[in-house]
Parts: C-alpha cells; structure tokens; sequence
C-alpha cells in the first residue's frame, strides 16, 4: 500500500511527459510516417522496373516470351542506326527546349519574385501561369494546330500586317511545331522551383551587393544565380525528363518527320515484343538516370530541399 | 522591400522591371494565345471544322460532350476520370503529409527513400506504365482502375506530394509543437489541433495539384488501365480517330472548372486566412 502511494507521488512529481505512454523512438515514429510511401514506390516503382531489367535478356518469338539470359536485344538495340538517330533529335530537342524554358522561366519567376511588390498581384500573376496547365497536355498540343496551321491564326495575322504575303509552311508539322509546343508544355516546371528559389533570398543580401558597388549585372552572376541553382537543376531535371519521355508530342505535331524514343517503344509494346521493348526501355532508364546525376551533382538537392 | 534593382527615392520603377514586363506579357500571351483559338473554336457552326474560318456559332459540339459517341463515351470517361482522381488525391494527401512529417527527423534509409521518389518523378511516364502491365500479366491478374491504374498514378503524385510538402514543413516553425507540448497537449492534439491547421493550406494545395496530375495523366496510366478508359485515354481515342471541334469544346469546359475550382480554392484559403488573422492577429 505504501508503496503504491509512492509510486503515486512518484508519477505526480514526474512532469506530464513522462506518463506511461508507450515511446517509440524517433526513428521509428519517421519510419511509420513514410512507410506507405516507400512501400508503394517500392511495390508500384521499383519491382516494376527490375522487372523489365529481367525482362530485357529475356528470348521471344511471334508466339511469347521465354526465360533465358541473352543480351541479343540490347546487340540488336544499339546496332540499329535508327536508335541513334532517335536519341540524337531527342536529345537535340531537349536541349534547345531546356535552353528556352530556362531563360523564360527564370526570368518570369525573377519578375513575379522581385518586381511585383504585392503579395495579391503576386499570387494572381502565379496563378494566370498555372491555369493552362490544368488543361489536359494532349487538348494543349492539338490547340497549336489551328494557330499554326496554313490558314491558322498566327498566319492571318502576320498577313493582316504586312509581314509575309502568303502563308508560312513551316510553322506546323515541322520540328519549330515540336519545340513550340514543349515550350508551351513544360515551362510551368521551370517557373515554379526556380520562383520557390528565389523567393528564399533575403533581398538584405541584394541590396548589399548593392551597397557594395556591384552592378545590377554583377548581382544577379554572383548572388542571384548561385543561390538559385537548387531550383534552377530541379526545372531543368523536370523539364529534361519530360522531353525525353514524351512519346505525345513528337507524334502528333512532328507530321511523322521525327520520332521519339518512346514512341520507339511504344511501338515495340504494341507488337507485344516485350524483351526489346524492355531492353529499349533499361537505356533509355540509365541513359535518362545518368543526366539526372550529372545535374543533381550541380547541388546537393536533397540537402536544399528537406533540410 | 523587395528590391532586384536600385530603387529610385521616388517610386518610379528600373528599366528592367519593364523589360521583363513585357517579357512576362508575351508569355502570358504565348501561353493564352492558342488557348483562345481553341475556346473560339469550339463554338464553331455545325458544319464548320477544326481549323478557321468559323462556319456560323453554335453549341453543337458542347452537346457532342455529353452524347455517348461511337469513338469515345465522354461522359463516362469522366465520371471515372474524376473517381480515380479522388482516390488519388486522397491517398497523396494522406501518404505524403505523413511522410513529409517524417522526413523533418533524420532517420536511417531516408536517403534510399528519397531517392527512390527522385527516380519515381523523372522515369519517362509510359515505361512505368509498362513495367506494371508486365507484372500483372506476370502474376496473372487482369489489370484495372482501381489497382494497377491507381498504382501507376500514384508513382507519379506521391513524389510530387512528398516534394511539395518539403516546402510546406520547411517553413513551418517548430517552436508552435514544442509549445503545445510544453502546455500538456499529447502528441494527437497536437497534431490535430496544431500542426495540421497550420499546414493545411500547403496540404490543400498538395490535393488539388494530385487531382489534376491523377485527372490529366495519360502516358503512365495508357499500360495500366484494363478495359475502361479515363477521359484523357478517351480523348486520345478521338485524336486518332478524327478530330472534330469537339475536342476543343473538351477544352474549354476543361478550362472553365479550372478557373471554378481555382476560385472555389482562393475563397476558401482567404476565408481560413482571415478567421485565423481574428482569431490569432499576430502569426509568425
């Protein structure tokens, strides 16, 4: 009986904290947090793609697909000049749209981040950048078919002033049309990290750079640039990405002129030649992987981002 | 305040506040421009077609939406369109708040599940599609909405939830848990009463941008889906098939409910904001 009257006393002196409540270590706790996550991505994601890693050195005939361990798809992948042709435009593309979007969407999230001085304004303008990306990307795509057609928009209207007497033929169904569109696509992806960049520099730093004497050119290479590369690599991490896997674009506004990679592939997957297609897929995976190393070695994502 | 530039004593702006002004209007036209042909045209006359001139106004493509088509079945399409897009938008919100809770505590494997989301979010969108078609078929079950489709879809938004729930918690201050900790709160009340009301507009924010990457995704779910369609599979089907300016009415009602829900969101969010100014005018 005593001892229990202690053991009462003890608990009350002890601060609320301390009650007997079961305390799980704090790394459980994150554990239990992010399981379903990993768990997912590592069900829905990753086995997946190990999956297709199997796959890819697999045999297959008209009939299926059998087991084996051969590395005849990836032979046959890589001596095809078709291949490399593929990769070479994807590439070009994506490297002349990252170039565009990076200059856009730097210098519009500069603009809303450090020009507009309220934060409504701010907001709104923000806001009239993401809109068109709630519209489905396909209805997107199909939309620059009447601006840029023969007796499109733009056309009527650089002959109702003068610039050109007939039409432009290049403007669709052409490799101008392609990069138009994935310009139009995916500069939002741009836009927003690098605005979330910006955004977490004290403008204290601006104005003493200022106060130093740097000129506005000088303060933006040596201040503004350096403390938003997080959110430059992740746009352009973003934007490489979606170039290299579209299989939409290409397709619908090239006129059949070029290819992608994934409309390859696609392709492949249709015929139902799965260990090609898998060993098409496994490069272009390493390939995309690879890049995306190269530009995460920029800056330490993870670092920036979770803190 | 801010200030990307010497600021002249009185108010009047630098040249480069114009020069990217005028930049910043040409995107917005950039970006509107073939938006506003679509919208035009998808009024066009009965007999016009998908390209200018217009032939006459009418709401006949409007009214092609809503009839089941031999092509397409528009309205079913999106009445699945927008059931998966909840689930969706449901399982992101709860996974990824709770996750992005997590990851402010250093644990082990952190690094291995961050990752794993980086390679989620940048593998080209159709291969993941496939590499779940191949293991259906490899474990025999047929592939559905509700399962391998809903699997692929998450891929995509739970990266996309995780990341923008970093910035969310990352400029949540601390000190509000440890006070309501101080105070005798448990670690539920907490976490009811505190961290989840000072999140929730990030967390709101996390939902709307799930529904609509679930609502417009195509390439991941194309591999995945089984027999039904979701309305962006369906509007493919009528790309290929023929275009008529149905697709821009598509369009344009997609637009609309855009602007609606946007709005809808606003309102909501001022109206938190300001019941949260009366009721705790200083916020840090």
């Amino acid at each position: 009986m005593t001892s229990l009257l202690q053991a009462i006393g003890r608990r009350g002196a002890a601060s609320p904290r301390e009650l007997p409540r079961l305390r799980l270590p704090s790394w459980a706790v994150s554990w239990i947090q992010v399981g379903p996550l990993a768990l997912i991505l590592i069900v829905l994601f990753a086995l997946p793609t190990v999956l297709f890693l199997v796959v890819s050195f697999f045999d297959y005939d008209r009939v299926g697909i059998y087991p084996a361990f051969m590395l005849d798809n990836y032979h046959d992948l890589l001596t095809t000049p078709a291949t490399w042709r593929v990769y070479v435009s994807s590439l070009k593309f994506a490297f002349i749209v990252w170039a565009i979007t990076l200059f856009l969407g730097f210098n519009v999230a500069y603009f809303l981040v450090f020009h507009i001085r309220t934060a409504m304004v701010r907001t709104v303008l923000f806001l009239l950048c993401a809109i068109p990306f709630w519209t489905s990307g396909i209805i997107r795509t199909i939309a620059w078919i009447p601006f840029l057609g023969r007796n499109g928009a733009f056309n009527q209207i650089l002959m109702d002033l003068g610039i050109t007497s007939k039409p432009l033929e290049f403007l669709l169904f052409s490799d101008f049309a392609v990069i138009v569109t994935y310009v139009h696509l995916f500069t939002l992806l741009m836009i927003g990290p690098i605005a979330n960049s910006l955004a977490k520099i004290d403008p204290a730093l601006m104005e003493a750079a200022r106060d130093s004497g740097a000129s506005r050119w000088q303060t933006m290479v040596n201040v503004v640039i350096p403390l938003s590369k997080t959110g430059i690599a992740l746009g352009s991490i973003l934007v490489f990405t979606q170039v290299m896997g579209d299989y939409f674009v290409v397709r619908q506004m090239s006129g059949g002129q070029s290819a992608s990679i994934v409309s390859m592939l696609s392709t492949e997957i249709q015929a139902m030649q799965y260990p090609p297609a898998s060993a098409n897929a496994m490069v272009l995976v390493v390939f995309v992987a690879i890049m995306v190393a190269c530009m995460m070695r920029v800056v330490d994502v993870r670092k920036e981002l979770v803190n | 305040m801010l200030a990307g530039a010497p600021r002249a004593t009185d108010g009047s702006r630098p040249w480069t506040f114009y020069a990217l002004g005028g930049l910043f209007a040409l995107f917005l036209l950039f970006l509107y421009g073939p938006m506003l042909v679509i919208y035009v045209l998808s009024f066009q006359g009965p007999n016009g077609g998908v390209t200018f001139p217009m032939v006459g106004v009418s709401l006949t493509w409007f009214q092609g939406i809503l009839q089941a088509g031999q092509m397409a079945n528009i309205p079913v399409a999106f009445e699945r369109s927008i059931m998966l897009a909840s689930v969706v938008s449901l399982l992101t919100v709860v996974f990824s708040v709770a996750a992005g809770l997590g990851f402010r505590r250093n644990f082990p494997g952190s690094g291995v599940i961050f990752y794993l989301a980086v390679a989620s979010l940048v593998m080209p969108s159709l291969l993941v599609g496939f590499g779940i078609g191949l293991g259906f078929k490899f474990l025999g079950i047929d592939t559905g909405m509700f399962t391998s489709a809903l699997g692929a879809q998450l891929t995509w938004t739970l990266p996309f939830g995780l990341f923008a729930m970093f910035a969310v918690v990352n400029r949540f201050n601390r000190a509000w848990e440890e006070a309501a900790t101080d105070l005798g709160a448990s670690a539920w009340q907490r976490l009811r009463h505190v961290t989840l009301p000072i999140l929730l507009p990030g967390i709101i924010g996390v939902a709307m941008g799930a529904f609509t990457l679930s609502y417009d995704e195509y390439a991941r779910t194309t591999l995945a889906i089984g027999p039904n369609n979701t309305l962006p599979l369906e509007i493919y089907a009528l790309i290929s098939s023929a275009t008529s300016p149905t697709l821009f009415a598509i369009g344009t009602v997609t637009t609309a409910m855009s602007f609606l829900a946007i709005g809808v969101t606003l309102v909501v969010v001022l109206r938190m904001q300001r019941r949260r100014g009366l009721a705790a005018p200083k916020e840090g």
